[in-house]
């Protein structure tokens, strides 16, 4: 075997994590000669079946990808399109065409009856290649503004947890408490729900979710946390 | 340059003015995570030295026209709190701080990713809260492990030391007394796991086998250095691991 390290390892950046052979190394790290090293401070995920080897960063800001599902505030509303943070460091450009399909006669229309500055939208990028801001787009079914519920951020890199094995965890939540789930890849999860009792919990759940990612058996453990919390 | 030449480094056995053999080093503290709002930090402790570093970023560059467009933008500010030496310390910056930055910056932008940052900023503040000989050194210890702990994509940690001289005799990791009074000062940042050096400067005389014995000396306290910077930045996540109780 030509691997260094134990599945869910923690690495720092500079480790070794194995040399080219049965395993395909993927994710954050960077290769000289046939060795692979970390990138970054993370953790080894090892998919023995697949033969994969996969460094996850614990933490990190988002880097947007073509695809991805993003929540975003709009933070200013200008003449044919607005700005949206994204929890990047790239801010996220939403023109006007991504919207609407419908003509939108700018004189007598103003954009921010649409979608005005403080909004919360779920958006998928459409483009991003580091010379240009990413776009994004709220034109297909599904996306849009969310009216209401409460906004959780997390780390981005915890975001594939919080999902859980085809969206295993966010199930688990989402009928434990009769919540709904919007997740965004960026990190910005919102919770909306009737209840304000169990929208609180969701949002702890997902907290605990966060803290705990890199350890082992966590579904178990979140789902004997939401049943304490909620015969409390 | 003025020397007082009563003042005694080295007594009979061999010890220094704080009682450590040539060869050792001050004890060393690394801790990470300890600043909520920085999206990483550190705090390095090296003998009578505390310093903070905080890392942001990568993030939106301000003001924007000092954005690359290929890169990641590295920005690094050192400063001396005025209550960090005896004598206040005027809060401007002087041209010691403004080159020290600079030297920290250079000695850490090689084990940086930049590359994969386009367009944006990384900023590193490292404040000395006391100083005592050595903070350049402390500096780049806690900035790398705070880029570290913020997740940005690095080569390798950077540690550093300085190697002193007292009369002929190669001392590790002066402190202010030494580098006050000593005859030499060679501050040392390596990527010990690449073996790269990012630093190298040198106040006094060498010879060219003291510059390599220099370098021995250094590189074997960096690998003890990076062992504490490793064990910092593991911890915080090995503790919830155990506060789990769950072992794989």
């Amino acid at each position: 075997m030509t691997l260094y390290v134990k599945d869910r390892q923690i690495v720092i950046p500079g480790d070794p994590i194995g040399e080219q052979g049965k395993f395909s190394i993927e994710g954050h790290v960077y290769r000289v000669n046939k060795k692979f090293f970390s990138k970054v401070l993370g953790v080894v995920y090892i998919d023995p079946d697949r033969k994969i080897v996969r460094v996850i960063p614990l933490k990190g800001k988002y880097i947007p990808v073509e695809g991805h599902r993003v929540v975003g505030k709009v933070v200013e509303v200008g003449l044919t399109n607005w700005i949206v943070d994204i929890n990047s460091p790239y801010e996220a450009i939403l023109p006007v065409s991504e919207v609407t399909s419908k003509p939108v006669n700018i004189s007598r229309n103003e954009l921010a009856k649409i979608l005005d500055e403080g909004d919360l939208i779920l958006a998928k990028v459409v483009s991003f290649d580091y010379t240009k801001d990413p776009v994004i787009s709220i034109k297909e079914s599904k996306l849009g503004k969310i009216p209401k519920g409460s906004l959780v951020e997390i780390s981005p890199q915890k975001v594939a947890r919080i999902i859980g094995r085809k969206g295993s965890m966010v199930s688990l939540i989402e009928e434990m408490l009769g919540v709904r789930l919007i997740v965004g890849q960026n990190g910005r999860i919102v919770v909306v729900g009737d209840d304000p009792l169990k929208e609180e919990i969701a949002v702890l759940a997902i907290k605990k979710i966060e803290a705990e990612a890199h350890i082992t058996g966590l579904t178990d453990r979140i789902r004997e946390f939401i049943e304490s919390r909620l015969r409390e | 340059m003025t020397k007082a030449k009563n003042v005694k480094l080295i007594d009979e056995n061999g010890r220094r003015t704080d009682g450590r053999l040539p060869d050792e080093m001050r004890p060393l503290r690394v801790e990470t995570g300890v600043l909520k709002n920085a999206d990483g930090s550190a705090y390095v402790e090296l003998g009578n030295n505390k310093v903070v570093a905080a890392v942001y970023g990568p993030r939106e560059v301000t003001p924007r026209h000092e954005a690359l467009s290929d890169r990641a933008l590295l920005r690094c500010r050192y400063a001396m709190l005025p209550f960090s030496v005896a004598d206040r310390k005027s809060p401007q910056p002087t041209r010691r701080e403004i080159e020290l930055s600079k030297v920290i910056r250079e000695a850490l932008a090689p084990a940086i990713f930049l590359n994969e940052y386009p367009r944006t900023a990384i900023d590193v503040f490292i404040n000395v809260l006391e100083a005592d000989g050595g903070t350049r050194t402390a500096s780049i210890i806690a900035a790398s492990v705070a880029l570290a702990d913020a997740g940005i994509a690095m080569r390798d940690l950077v540690a550093a030391i300085a190697v002193g001289k007292i009369g002929d005799i190669l001392v590790l990791d002066i402190n202010g007394l030494e580098d006050q009074y000593g005859d030499g000062d060679m501050p040392i940042a390596m990527m010990p796991k690449v073996g790269e050096i990012t630093l190298i400067q040198a106040d006094g005389v060498y010879s060219p086998q003291e510059v390599e014995q220099a370098v021995a000396m250094a590189s074997r306290a960096i690998k003890r250095i990076y062992e504490e910077q490793v064990k910092a930045l593991k911890s915080k996540y090995e503790a919830v691991r155990l506060e789990v109780g769950k072992d794989e």
